[in-house]
């Protein structure tokens, strides 16, 4: 047999069991994370330190029975779910693990991430709209201009990563990063002195970003519980609602991922030390903690302070930074 | 619905909020008629959950009113009990002891603080922020421990009575409440720092569901709203009754009247709260906690009674018509938060529904109350 489709067909097993298990193990992480910042301790029971919790919500959610409400659009409303799931199980196609552990290294793979990743509002606006309630349709309408507000200053904030490295290729990005923690996007001492400015403040704004375009707190207006009771997904039951469930914590890792590659260094030590997977799936699994820390300690904010932050400040400040950047790559 | 609403032309839709909804906190129905994210009409559809507590009254004795009281407010039923109690006393010309009045006046307070400390953790709840909720029960916790020790009940006390109360307090009460009065004053700076000052919530709160003094008069709007509104009404301090008169409190009141000021206002209020309590604990004169010679069966001579306590939520007032027997010819209970709502009509007006949920429950809302 082709070897490449071999490659093909293991990639894909394994990528969805690690979509899945991941999923499963942030599920976990984050009722742990949650109860601890709540005084309390989290799931304990269903296997050691409750790690299995997850695992047997996974076998509650499959044998409930899929109800479709009367007055829905059969065939969009079943299509919704799996299309949250498909985009976010592409877009680990070019997200490099390692220098070996990737599955297609494509010279346009930040772009592709991108391009895949917008799919996933689509599915939000079938889902709320296909369920025929007017909870879910407000829900849909929030999910897709939040995410067109904040793909803008997220796509700013990544031309200015590309217009640095001069490459779109993600392995090509972190390969760059190389030698310690001062070769990393987000404070270059040891690549261009003027960018040092810049690429914090990128960082910062591609990280919100990130938490908004996954629908994360305090940006999750659009499962804003005690105004829309679930949001788009408020008809769903059973496996429905957890494949929107997997899809977001699917989202939460890529959008950490991608942090962390074209910022964090990617797979690389901080100090040039042993470079490899685990040192990436370190940071990304950090950055996600913060990502719950901060689901678990501020308030949501409004829909209209969220556009506001979008439009009237992100856009500009990410606008000023492309422009320094360009300069900074002219001067130093 | 008014012409507005049905105007085909501005896409308007009606959007049921409740009587199952996160935010409503209970069984109220708010029907809201929108524009897209915004608001056009609210009108709230009560009587979900009335259960005719003022016609329960008229069959059966003044006494066996008294656990009613622990089902109308459920978190402040303390307050209730007092106000129903004194009532009587007044129509019936009951004097109670000092030391009831003290212990009276010390669980109602720390009723108020446990009162207080759930809207706020629910509040936050409201507005999207899970966490200050456990840290509130936390506090809550403890008051509820302390007053089932003395009351026997943990939400629907029934322990005042006619001339004093159901049984005395012992010296752990007293002893664990001033332990608490000491904890919750450790933790309020806490509370401020990680809530009061966030961001995020201010940004919700500040300029929001804006009520003025004269709106507060037209609707009449009482207690931590009213005082959020730059109105100094407190029962306690304009109509004094019981024991009030001899503690050094002071009323917390806010002008800005939008929803930052209520919360602070409540906030306040429970550190006025915990100096009652303290002020109590020191004070507490000795003596039987229950009036001698209270007939077995009460028959108030006929006549038109009221008496007005500060709840948690504003003034709660009982207006009884005796007619000389054993059972009350006509009760009215007088509950603030059915005025308070009513505020959410107008002020619901052209805001966007997350404003409308961090005004209603700025409002602390109690539906069983409510209805009645």
């Amino acid at each position: 047999m082709n070897p490449e489709i071999i490659r093909v067909v293991g990639y894909v097993v394994a990528v969805i069991a690690f979509v899945a298990l991941n999923a499963a193990m942030l599920v976990w992480m984050e009722r742990k994370v949650a109860g601890h910042i709540q005084r309390r301790i989290g799931p304990k029971e269903v296997g050691p330190f409750g790690i299995l919790q997850s695992f047997a919500d996974g076998i509650k959610l499959m044998t409930k029975q899929l109800i479709v409400p009367e007055g829905a659009d059969v065939l969009l409303f079943k299509v919704a779910p799996m299309l949250v799931m498909i985009p976010a199980i592409m877009c680990f196609v070019t997200i490099p693990f390692s220098e070996q552990l990737a599955a297609r290294n494509i010279n346009v793979g930040l772009l592709l991430i991108f391009a895949i990743a917008s799919v996933n509002v689509f599915a939000l606006l079938l889902g709320g709209w296909a369920s025929n309630n007017k909870y879910a349709v407000i829900s849909a309408a929030r999910a897709v201009s939040q995410n067109v507000a904040y793909e803008i200053p997220m796509l700013i904030t990544a031309i200015t990563v590309v217009m640095f490295t001069g490459t779109m290729n993600l392995q090509e990005i972190v390969l760059g990063q190389a030698g310690g923690f001062w070769n990393w996007n987000i404070f270059p001492v040891g690549k261009n002195i003027g960018m040092v400015v810049v690429m914090p403040i990128s960082f910062l704004i591609f990280f919100i970003c990130s938490m908004a375009e996954t629908n994360r707190a305090p940006f999750d207006l659009g499962e804003a519980e005690s105004e829309l009771v679930a949001g788009f997904h408020t008809e769903y039951a059973g496996m429905g609602f957890g494949l929107f469930f997997l899809g977001e914590y699917a989202n939460v890792f890529i959008g950490c991922s991608l942090s962390v590659i074209l910022f964090l260094g990617g797979w690389q030590g901080p100090f040039g030390l042993l470079p490899g997977v685990h040192w990436f799936l370190l940071k990304v699994y950090f950055l996600i903690f913060v990502v719950m820390w901060m689901r678990w300690t501020f308030p949501r904010t409004t829909f209209y302070g969220l556009l506001n932050l979008s439009w009237k400040i992100l856009i500009p400040i990410s606008l000023f930074n492309l422009v320094l950047t360009g300069a900074f790559i002219k001067v130093f | 619905m008014s012409e507005m609403a049905c105007d085909k032309h501005k896409e308007t839709f009606v959007l049921n909020m409740g009587p199952q909804h996160p935010a409503t906190h209970g069984v109220l129905r708010v029907k809201l008629v929108m524009d897209g994210e915004y608001i056009v009409e609210a009108e709230p559809v009560l009587g979900y959950i009335h259960r005719m507590h003022e016609k329960m009254g008229e069959n059966r004795t003044w006494a066996q009113f008294m656990p009613n009281m622990g089902r109308l407010d459920y978190l402040g039923a303390l307050s209730y009990n007092h106000g129903y109690a004194a009532a009587v006393e007044r129509a019936a010309g009951i004097a109670v002891p000092e030391r009831a009045e003290y212990i009276r006046v010390m669980t109602v307070e720390l009723n108020r603080i446990s009162s207080h400390l759930l809207w706020m953790g629910a509040y936050l709840l409201d507005l999207g922020g899970f966490t200050p909720l456990l840290y509130a029960f936390d506090d809550r916790e403890k008051i509820l421990d302390m007053l089932e020790r003395v009351t026997g009940s943990r939400l629907t006390y029934c322990y005042f009575r006619f001339g004093g109360l159901y049984n005395d307090v012992d010296d752990q009460f007293l002893a664990e409440a001033k332990g608490f009065v000491a904890r919750l004053r450790s933790r309020l700076p806490m509370y401020h720092t990680l809530v009061t000052k966030n961001v995020i919530l201010m940004q919700r709160l500040k300029g929001i569901g804006v009520i003025d003094a004269d709106m507060c008069r037209r609707y009449g709007v009482t207690g931590p709203v009213a005082r959020g509104s730059g109105l100094n009404y407190d029962v306690r301090k304009n109509e004094p009754y019981s024991v009030y008169p001899q503690f050094d409190f002071d009323v917390p009141v806010y002008t800005e009247g939008d929803s930052m000021a209520r919360y602070m206002v409540r906030m306040d209020e429970i550190e006025q709260s915990l100096r009652i309590v303290e002020q109590a604990i020191d004070g507490l004169p000795d003596g039987p906690v229950m009036a001698e010679k209270v007939p077995k069966i009460v028959k108030p001579p006929k006549g038109d009674y009221y008496h007005a306590v500060e709840a948690a939520r504003g003034s709660f007032g009982v207006r009884l018509v005796s007619n000389g027997t054993n059972t009350p010819y006509r009760m009215k209970l007088r509950s603030p938060t059915y005025s308070n709502l009513s505020l959410l009509a107008e002020v619901a007006k052209g805001v966007t529904v997350a404003d409308a949920v961090a005004f209603m429950g700025s409002l602390d809302l109690v539906i069983p109350e409510i209805d009645r």
